[in-house]
């Protein structure tokens, strides 16, 4: 194990992320806080902690898979202990466990709170909390990446471990500058949403946060009503498409750029992911039209709420805890189905779903017909077995990573719906559940025991479990 | 620069490697999924899954924007059919691996007919090498420059070399002959002296000189240069037969021991001036009967290079003066060399240096144009030849006033077909050939400034 290289990558990226905290620093002086010390402290320990190990480049540059998952694993570790300091350092979350609770759900765009009051926050904590989603939706190593010239080669290795989805392909050859398309599309991106909501006559302080929300398909919202505060149809459809938008492979906008449409409409993956939004949509505005006045009114709740379950945002407009049972049960298919693989959203990603409804079809044919042949596809070409064996065994860590953390949130001894929704809702990255989590209550309630489980299982989901479970595998780090 | 290199063998993986350590954008293309994962894995390049010949993944690759492209898979007829592809599609240069004799024969008639720009015979250029180590013996390995005016080589410093302890500035007082030392390695560390530097005992010398000059010096400091008269070739494989006639052609008696009968003939056919012996090369009586004790040097080019490795290691114990070792594995090559008795060819690093010396040149800048490059000390330093060919700030100044970057040094001048060694009171003029050797990686003479 290169411990030296460890230390130097992960300092890198503190540095990185301490810089970015600069930004709202500038907002507190502006709005004349006086809490600018909170950005101060955490910004001098991450930078004094970063430059001293990432000075000097380390003479032995070897460096294997093993490293670069706990790369990324202690990185987000690290950048949620310093992210959390202004929070606790301001005083306006007291407790720590709280603050790291925040920030966690911040960095991997998760979007569940404790706060009770939100408008009580000061503005520049607000959009600090918001700006954790931008970052780690795309990813603090892909920024780190984009920012930094390395001459490092084997940083394939950190980027599988933080991009999302069973395959993870660059746009160009080189990985500095396939991160630096990442960024500017997704600045981009982020820019014409904050355009739109202006034109809504939504604030502009409250545009940029909400467009950095839906961005990294985060959800912290700045009112206690969430959009719904807003209500506005247009600002509804506007947050919706471009939930929908963040929700989609990244791969497909640098398509749109280099003008290769054909290789767009042979996406399965998209055709999937727009179908169950539309099917979605459509039942619940049906089932929920005894609720509202008229059809176009229920369809729009309804596909705000799919959009902002589907892609893992957790924007509410409406209590859908108050739904009929049906529509509550089809977000929570939602909630776990998640957005797609190499965009900003959690979940199990839309293709490893599609690939495995496949390998199901597959094996019940070949279960009645044994000597056949069938091939399992996507986008058109064979899928590999590893690929398949991999999903499988991805979804088998997925389900044991739920049932234990579901143990340990019992201890608090809540509701059923609240407790499994809890789970479900963080370890997605989605943030609101159902029942006493709802659209409308918060995670305040726990103990802190399950905060910190729940937390884990917020960056667990991020990562896709095998950074975090390979960090705290005693396997890993026995002398070899 | 945009390279798509098809084929990720031995060579094209190499070349990935040289490649990405370099500012160039790379893409691989392989039939084989899994040597894209390992690329992919090992390497910050783009790696595409597929043939070299599919239209569709030509384009993905971008070959119509790409400004070099190299085919070298181990097929030259499919080589060859990708670098046309490549062509047509619009790729600047193409590079392909063409090995086979017959085609090699009608090289000049296959790069125009084809437009393939560089055609890389990876056994022709290793024999190559290998006859220049044979007329250079004492040292490890060695290089020309300036059309052979100017040499370079590797030497090892003995415990009972006069150079022994004693600083650079020192032995240039002493023996007052145009040598210069550029580079000197010891243990991983490669340093470009200055003139204090100290000797050891152990330490690799890369020296340049003109070619009397360094005989001269050799014959000084004690190394006496015994020519080549006779040689064993171990293996009648293509780099044999190449370097069997090369070596006949300089009035050197070649001796090949081969196992295939029917490859006996073949080369019996081809080569009738050479000895061919039938048997198995790595059979100590074998050898032995066929003169093992009285020949100037041996070759070994079997396929295997652990065999290759010992029969090295016997010819040690038998006093043969020049031993080369063809070694494909080049993790095996270091340790071979660390002996530091055996000079050491490996091919694939012979046919990467080609393409990518070719690469390079076509990137120098337009003041200066680089002719050859040679990459020393284990790959970790370079030594170039540039032609000044306009006045630029480079030519304006004597060289103590221009700041010369760090690990950088100007290792000999050639003006008028006269080389001389550079100091600070020199002046470089348009039409001069200048030898530069560096840890840096450089393709123009403007980029030496500092």
């Amino acid at each position: 194990m290169n411990y030296r290289m460890i230390a130097y990558s992960t300092g890198r990226i503190l540095v990185a992320v301490a810089a970015t905290m600069t930004i709202p620093l500038a907002l507190s002086l502006y709005y004349r806080e006086g809490n600018v010390i909170a950005y101060l402290i955490p910004i001098i320990i991450s930078i004094a902690i970063g430059a001293a190990v990432s000075i000097k480049t380390p003479k032995n540059k070897s460096f294997f898979v093993r490293e670069g998952f706990i790369i990324v694993a202690l990185a987000w570790i690290g950048i949620s202990l310093i992210g959390a300091l202004p929070f606790y350092i301001s005083g306006q979350i007291p407790k720590f466990t709280d603050c790291f609770f925040e920030t966690v759900s911040g960095f991997t765009t998760t979007g569940s709170s404790i706060l009770l009051n939100v408008e009580n926050m000061s503005k520049s904590l607000l959009f600090w909390r918001s700006f954790t989603h931008w970052l780690g939706g795309m990813g603090v190593l892909v920024f780190t990446m984009a920012i930094f010239t390395a001459k490092d080669t084997r940083t394939t290795h950190m980027m599988k471990a933080e991009m999302p989805g069973p395959i993870v392909g660059k746009l160009t050859s080189k990985w500095q500058f396939s991160a630096r398309i990442l960024y500017l599309m997704y600045i981009a991106l982020t820019v014409i949403e904050i355009i739109f909501l202006l034109f809504g006559g939504m604030p502009l302080f409250d545009s940029v946060v909400h467009a950095f929300g839906t961005a990294g398909t985060g959800g912290f919202g700045i009112k206690n009503t969430s959009i719904a505060f807003y209500n506005s149809a247009y600002i509804d459809y506007v947050i919706s498409i471009f939930m929908i938008l963040f929700g989609m492979n990244f791969n497909i906008f640098y398509l749109m750029l280099i003008r290769k449409f054909t290789q767009i409409k042979d996406n399965e993956e998209i055709r999937w992911y727009l179908c169950i939004i539309a099917a979605s949509a459509l039942i619940i505005a049906f089932n929920i039209l005894p609720l509202y006045k008229s059809f176009g009114e229920s369809f729009r709740y309804a596909f705000f709420q799919v959009s902002s379950i589907m892609t893992t945002t957790g924007y509410s407009t409406a209590d859908f805890a108050k739904w009929p049972m049906l529509s509550q049960m089809i977000l929570v298919i939602l909630m776990v189905i998640g957005g797609c693989a190499g965009s900003t959203g959690g979940g199990l990603k839309v293709v490893r779903v599609m690939i495995l409804a496949k390998v199901m079809v597959r094996t019940i044919k070949n279960t009645a017909s044994p000597r056949s042949v069938f091939s399992v596809k996507n986008d058109g070409k064979q899928l590999e077995t590893g690929v398949v064996k991999g999903i499988m065994a991805y979804l088998v860590v997925y389900v044991i990573f739920a049932v234990i953390s579901l143990i340990i949130v019992s201890l608090d001894n809540m509701d059923f719906t609240t407790t499994v929704t809890s789970v479900i809702a963080t370890m997605n990255n989605i943030g609101p559940g159902l029942g006493a989590v709802g659209p409308t209550g918060n995670f305040a309630a726990f103990s802190p025991l399950s905060k910190i489980v729940l937390s884990v299982g917020m960056l667990a989901g991020r990562l896709e479990f095998y950074p975090i479970l390979i960090l705290f595998s005693p396997y890993t780090w026995k002398r070899s | 620069m945009n390279v798509i290199i098809v084929g990720g063998g031995k060579v094209g993986r190499k070349l990935v490697e040289d490649f990405n350590g370099e500012d160039y954008d790379v893409v691989l293309i392989d039939i084989k999924s899994t040597v894209c994962e390992q690329v992919q894995d090992d390497f910050d390049v783009m790696c595409l899954n597929g043939s070299g010949t599919d239209l569709a993944i030509l384009n993905e690759a971008g070959t119509s924007r790409a400004d070099l492209f190299i085919a070298v898979t181990d097929n030259d007829e499919f080589n060859a059919l990708c670098a046309v592809m490549a062509k047509k599609i619009g790729a600047k240069r193409c590079v392909a691996r063409v090995r086979n004799r017959e085609y090699f024969n009608q090289l000049d008639f296959m790069r125009n007919a084809l437009g393939i720009n560089l055609i890389v015979n990876p056994e022709y250029a290793t024999a190559n090498e290998i006859s220049r180590m044979l007329r250079f013996p004492a040292a490890i390995k060695s290089e020309t420059f300036a059309k052979g005016r100017i040499e370079l080589i590797e030497f090892n410093v003995d415990s009972d070399n006069a150079l022994c302890g004693k600083a650079i500035y020192e032995i240039y007082r002493k023996y007052k002959i145009k040598v210069l030392i550029c580079a000197v390695r010891r243990g991983d560390d490669v340093y470009i002296p200055n003139g204090d530097f100290v000797i050891n005992s152990g330490d690799k010398l890369h020296i340049t000189a003109s070619h009397q000059d360094l005989a001269k010096f050799m014959r000084e400091i004690g190394i006496i240069q015994k020519k080549v008269r006779t040689a064993i070739l171990i293996g009648g494989g293509r780099i044999s037969f190449y370097l069997a006639a090369q070596l006949l052609e300089s009035g050197i008696r070649v001796k090949i021991i081969e196992q295939n009968i029917e490859r006996c003939r073949e080369l019996a056919e081809y080569l009738p001036k050479a000895d061919i012996v039938c048997g198995d090369g790595t059979d100590k009586n074998v050898l032995g009967e066929e003169g093992i004790d009285n020949v100037d040097s041996i070759v070994t080019l079997t396929g295997i290079d652990e065999e290759n490795m010992i029969i090295s290691m016997y010819a040690k114990t038998r006093n043969v003066d020049k031993i080369v070792t063809k070694v494909n594995r080049v993790s095996f090559a270091g340790l071979m060399e660390n002996m530091g008795v055996y000079s050491i060819v490996t091919p694939k690093n012979i046919t990467a240096n080609i393409i990518i010396r070719y690469a390079r040149a076509m990137k120098s800048a337009v003041d200066t144009e680089m002719l050859t490059l040679y990459r020393i000390v284990d790959n970790k330093a370079e030594a170039m030849e540039f032609i000044v060919n306009r006045e630029s700030e480079i030519t304006s100044r004597p060289l103590a006033d221009i700041k010369i970057k760090k690990n950088v040094l100007i290792a000999a001048i050639l003006r008028k077909n006269k080389m001389f060694l550079p100091d600070g009171n020199s002046i470089l003029e348009v039409g001069d050939t200048v030898i530069v050797v560096t840890t840096r990686h450089i393709s123009s003479l403007g980029e030496i400034i500092g």
